[in-house]
């Protein structure tokens, strides 16, 4: 590994560390931080073993997320479980397309992009990577802010089962994938989390690394 | 001149005091690590207990309500995150309280605790910096807003089936969202750290 010291030095290479909660810089040889109480680690510990085991995690319950129910409704006597992508069909022969978008959004595009895009940046870290280390930061950063979004189709389910006991005329319940879902979408919050972006600065580009080998 | 070290690429920088509004962003990987914004006390501090009494008012008022057929129904937030009690959803119902209400609520309860003393003159507790932390860590926990988005989903989807009315709760949550949804974008919390640095 060579130090990139194009732009200054790190406060790793300075023998500081910077505090992961409240950014306080300290002396590395602190345990934690004076001013919030944080245990002090130049980089998250761990970093890639944590963010696959919770990558796994979320993508196994994604799994069962799409093959249960999310909801069951019973109308008038008649019974019907949607799946996700089912209850996005119905609400496109609806005509609620707005509606229909924001879900598929929200459930299929959002989840599948993050699996594709921590999978990816994982991968960056153990062989070089063609993606700047740029273009890497911000794929994190908008990993980290739309992820959390996802949770909006099991706050739909709640407030429709809770709604909507009307009796005989009208019952929406929740069905087992919404748990799977929400669970999902916790894992991959934590995996996303687990992944320390200053590792895609700790080495060079692999122009570099060859020059040193040379 | 405050020594700081970017959040995403560690990269060490000397920053000097920037006037308000002046962001500054990291050299290497272009991250912002001064945002420039200003900390009111005062506004801080009063929004954190109006979300606070919103939140508390919300849970005991009926959010939304429905009538259709001559049949009708409400639920509150709690019976909102209640509905997955039954069966193996269950451990739902504490996710979905936490989140849009219990962590939102958390949250600005501990600002109250570590700022509502420096305001008004009285020694700071020992566990602010710590309680402050916390509340940083539950960021993403918070899902509020969320959860509103999911509302109006909910209200497309059933607006055609049955009436709708809305509760009490649902406006108080509307209000407190919007305050957190403000003090998100306008709230630094660095210059919260600084407070809190400045009082030990
Ligand atoms: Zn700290
Ligand atoms: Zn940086």
């Amino acid at each position: 590994m060579v130090p990139d010291r194009r732009y200054g030095v790190t406060a790793r290479e300075a023998g500081l560390v910077a505090c992961h909660r409240c950014e306080l810089v300290s002396e590395k040889d602190l345990q934690r931080c004076p001013r919030c109480n944080a245990r002090l680690r130049s980089r998250k510990p761990q970093s890639l073993q944590r963010v696959w085991a919770w990558w796994i995690a979320g993508f196994l319950a994604y799994i069962p997320a799409n093959l249960y129910p999310m909801l069951t409704t019973r109308q008038l006597g008649r019974e019907s479980a949607d799946t996700i992508i089912g209850g996005v069909i119905v609400l496109i022969e609806y005509g609620s397309v707005g509606i229909a978008l924001i879900i598929f959004v929200a459930s299929v595009v959002v989840p599948m992009s993050k699996f594709l895009v921590i999978a990816l940046l994982a991968l960056s870290i153990m062989r070089p990577s063609r993606l700047s280390q740029k273009a890497r930061i911000h794929l994190h950063e908008v990993i980290e802010f739309v992820g959390r979004w996802s949770m909006v189709d099991v706050f739909v389910v709640a407030l429709l089962a809770a709604l909507v006991q009307l009796g005989a005329a009208a019952e929406v319940n929740p069905g087992p994938a919404a748990i799977c879902f929400a669970l999902s979408v916790a894992f991959t919050m934590l995996s996303a989390q687990a992944f320390d972006p200053r590792l895609i600065w700790d080495t060079l580009p692999a122009k570099s690394k060859m020059e040193k080998q040379a | 001149m405050t020594l700081l070290a970017c959040p995403a690429c560690d990269l060490l920088h000397e920053v000097p005091d920037l006037a308000p509004g002046r962001r500054a962003r990291c050299r290497r990987c272009d991250t912002v690590i001064v945002s420039g914004q200003r900390v009111s006390l005062d506004r801080t501090l009063a929004m954190a207990v109006a979300v606070t009494v919103l939140i508390f008012f919300a849970l005991f008022f009926p959010f939304l309500s429905i009538s259709e057929l001559g049949l009708s129904n409400s639920a509150t937030l709690i019976e909102i995150a209640l509905v997955f009690m039954s069966g193996w959803t269950a451990p739902l119902t504490i996710a979905v309280a936490l989140t849009i209400v219990g962590i939102p609520f958390l949250r600005a309860a501990i600002l109250v605790y570590a700022l509502g003393p420096i305001r008004f003159g009285y020694p700071i507790p020992d566990k602010a910096a710590q309680a402050f932390r916390l509340s940083q860590a539950l960021r993403p926990w918070a899902m509020a807003e969320i959860f509103f988005l999911g509302s109006a989903v909910a209200l497309v989807k059933i607006i055609d089936l049955a009436h709708v009315g809305f509760g009490a709760a649902f406006w108080a949550f509307c209000a407190a969202t919007l305050i957190i949804a403000f003090e998100r974008n306008t709230t630094d919390s660095a210059a919260i750290w600084s407070l809190i640095d400045d009082m030990e």
